[in-house]
């Protein structure tokens, strides 16, 4: 081996070689209203007086929704959930933005967006309580939340090439969390968006978090923004917390999308609450965190906004807050009301026509249950959450 | 120490990672939350920050890393956070870790584990309810065990961590809380690829594993006029044949019970075993009670798909009425 030219040992000096690295490209954090409520003017979008109240409302709504949804899974009445409390802006801003024809690949915390695109609010608590019902997504282009954090890009990816294909005038649009940024399927979803040219819009809304594990620790990269460069994807990052930021965004976004550039979107946000109903955020971060966050709450943010706009007046917080509360209960109401479901319902539709196996199966199972009705003793239907 | 399966879990890796510093704990939320369900408690602030790592959110890395520590002379102890995510992680435990002895004559080795908590009936969101060991345990080269209680738990994970191959470890979450027993303060192992026999019998043998063997006990303890002999198989792979196959000798009747869905489940492979070396001992046709077909319904449907004791009775009845 002694004479393998590895064993030689070169320092090569200066010959010219100049790695880059993070930071030699300027990723500038797009921005409208400052935590301060100061904005730039010329950034402000051109929406009528309503429609910037409707920004609000909807944010609210999310609010509500978080919270009356939180109480409702500590009665036992849905299962896990995950809030979107700190959120709203990205999350509103970003479903604003879309066309009713759009696709969402969900995965989790959007509620008001999801809410906006058609989904009706039992549909939503259904799915949380755990009905297979609910995962028809009526009346709304949604897919199924990605609870496989990750796995839905690749898939939103060829939901945009079918569009291509079409020449259709619409866009997939994913909800991903920063640490859907790690999986494997998120870098190859993206890539082939890249090399498609497909109608798809990425949205990370990067909440600092992904569990446990600040962004800090979950990649080496100083944003989620840079990482579309490489697959050769435009690529934004806005303050996630602004909504008319990230309605410009989005909006930017979905055109380029349309036009053959797939764009990822970074919203830099912060998950307030849990990871989920759960989890107990006091056992990796601190309250100051939390605290300095709070300062920046979307809301409020906002609200000074429409209050310099002189649009403020026109709100009437509780009565949005009533009327939403309203919409909630029948909502509950008409989940309770969901009847009872025979079990041929978990068999079906897992393929078009059953195979002879699984209807022996099934008719075996439901024969059973009329021989031996003690086994209803080990069967709770309602969710513990 | 008295004990249930999430502490057995907890003490083994406390205890490894005490008697061997080349042993490394990594996996999603593992070191400073100390893991969702709080298996890993404690060893950061014991072990530090070397040894005991938060993962990026990639199955795919955890796996795959694993093995490349384990090549390099670690002992790698990976979480999965739940077992509906190994999915990404397959094409390591498939490509790298179950082949490369293999591949290198020996040259190179992965004794790594991989510990996950699988099953149903903890009202989890959809994806965290699978239990697909018939399809780890279809990988040559790759060990998977599934204790069932608090003392098997702590035993066979140690065992696991010092075994010299790579080693699936799916831990039962329904019955992470539920039990406890006595278990042993020091350590000591419970050997993998070798069932335990919980009960003797001699009328028929029950074999499961994982959390099924409760609802398996509680069904034997409903039959008074049956003397069963229950079976916990314990290691997926390697198989145990021989401790199944001398108790049907014994009783000429066999029920499998396992949670899997029942194509291509584990519980075909032991009624083949039974066919190719027991046939000729079998007073009756071997039943099984199964998850169905289907994947694991979300929550409020769960409890219909899991093979509950009154299944397991009308089973074990049915093949002792021939
Ligand atoms: C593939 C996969 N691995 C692990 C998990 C468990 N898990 C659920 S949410 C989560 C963190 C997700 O973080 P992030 O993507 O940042 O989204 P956030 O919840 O913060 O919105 C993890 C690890 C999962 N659901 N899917
Ligand atoms: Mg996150």
């Amino acid at each position: 081996m002694d004479n393998s030219p590895q064993s030689i040992s070169f320092t090569p000096g200066d010959v010219g070689v100049d790695p880059i690295s993070q930071g030699d490209v300027d990723i500038e954090t797009y921005s409208v209203v400052d935590p301060d409520g100061s904005f730039d003017s010329e950034r402000v979008p051109d929406l009528s007086d309503d429609e910037f109240r409707d920004l609000y409302r909807w944010m609210l709504v999310q609010r509500v929704y978080d919270d009356r949804a939180t109480k409702l899974q500590r009665r036992g009445q849905l299962g896990t959930i995950a809030s979107g409390r700190g959120q709203e802006a990205s999350i509103v801003g970003s479903g604003s933005a879309l066309s009713l024809d759009d696709w969402i690949f969900p995965y989790g915390r959007e509620a008001a967006a999801l809410l906006m695109h058609g989904l009706p609010l039992r549909d939503l608590l259904m799915y949380w309580r755990g009905i297979e019902d609910a995962s028809r997504m009526r009346n709304a282009n949604i897919v199924p939340m990605s609870i496989s954090v990750g796995a839905h890009v690749p898939f939103a990816t060829g939901k945009a090439w079918g569009m291509q294909l079409g020449d259709e005038d619409t866009v997939t649009f994913t909800n991903l969390g920063d640490g859907a940024t790690s999986t494997g399927a998120f870098h190859e979803g993206m890539n082939l968006a890249g090399v498609l040219g497909v109608p798809a819009v990425f949205f990370c809304l990067n909440n600092q978090y992904a569990i446990s594990l600040s962004f800090d620790e979950q990649t080496n990269a100083e944003t989620v923004a840079q990482k579309a460069l490489a697959y050769g994807i435009d690529s934004i990052r806005v303050d996630g917390n602004d909504v008319l930021a990230v309605y410009n965004a989005v909006s930017t976004a979905r055109e380029r999308a349309l036009e053959g550039n797939p764009v990822l979107v970074e919203a830099v946000t912060y998950r307030r609450g849990a990871h989920t109903t759960s989890d107990d955020p006091t056992r990796y971060r601190s309250d100051e965190e939390v605290e300095k966050w709070k300062d920046r709450d979307p809301l409020e943010r906002y609200r000074s906004f429409l209050e310099e706009t002189g649009r403020w007046d026109a709100v009437d917080e509780a009565a949005i807050r009533e009327e939403f509360g309203t919409e909630f209960e029948e909502a509950v109401e008409a989940a309770d009301e969901f009847e009872e479901r025979d079990v041929e319902e978990i068999f079906e539709y897992l393929y078009k026509e059953m195979p002879p196996e699984l209807e022996r199966q099934l008719a075996g199972l439901e024969d059973f249950l009329e021989e031996r009705p003690d086994v209803y003793d080990h069967i709770e239907r309602r969710p513990k959450g | 120490m008295n004990a249930t399966i999430i502490e057995a879990v907890n003490d083994a890796l406390h205890k490894e990672m005490e008697n061997d510093d080349k042993t490394v704990v990594f996996g999603q939320d593992v070191a400073e939350s100390g893991g969702v369900f709080r298996a890993t408690e404690g060893l950061l602030a014991e072990f530090g920050s070397d040894r005991v790592l938060d993962a990026p959110l990639s199955e795919i890395a955890i796996a795959g890393a694993a093995v490349g520590l384990a090549t390099h002379g670690y002992r790698p102890v990976a979480e999965i956070q739940f077992s509906g995510f190994l999915p990404p992680a397959f094409d390591q435990l498939v490509t790298n870790a179950s082949r490369i002895r293999w591949r290198t004559r020996g040259e190179l080795t992965a004794p790594m584990v991989v510990r996950t908590p699988y099953g149903a009936g903890v009202r989890a969101l959809e994806h965290h309810s699978e239990s697909l060991e018939g399809a780890y345990g279809h990988i040559p080269g790759l060990k998977l065990a599934i204790p069932s209680t608090p003392h098997d738990a702590k035993g066979m994970l140690i065992s696991a961590i010092r075994d010299p191959d790579p080693v699936l470890f799916m831990e039962p979450k329904h019955v992470y809380r539920s039990l406890r027993e006595d278990v042993p303060e020091e350590t000591y192992t419970e050997p993998l690829g070798k069932a335990a026999v919980r009960r003797e019998g001699t009328d028929v043998t029950v074999v499961s594993w994982g959390s099924m063997m409760h609802n398996t006990i509680e069904a034997v303890d409903n039959l008074e006029n049956v003397d069963a002999e229950i079976i916990d198989l314990r290691t997926i792979s390697p198989f145990d044949r021989e401790t199944v196959l001398e108790s049907v000798r014994k009783t000429g009747r066999c029920v499998v019970v396992h949670e899997a869905a029942k194509t291509g489940g584990f519980g075909g492979e032991v009624i083949a075993a039974i066919n190719d070396d027991a046939l000729m001992y079998l007073e009756a046709p071997i039943n099984r009670v199964t998850g169905f077909d289907i994947p694991v319904p979300l929550l409020s449907m769960e409890d219909f798909y899991i093979p509950h004791p009154p299944r397991i009775e009308e089973a074990i009845e049915e093949t002792m009425s021939h």
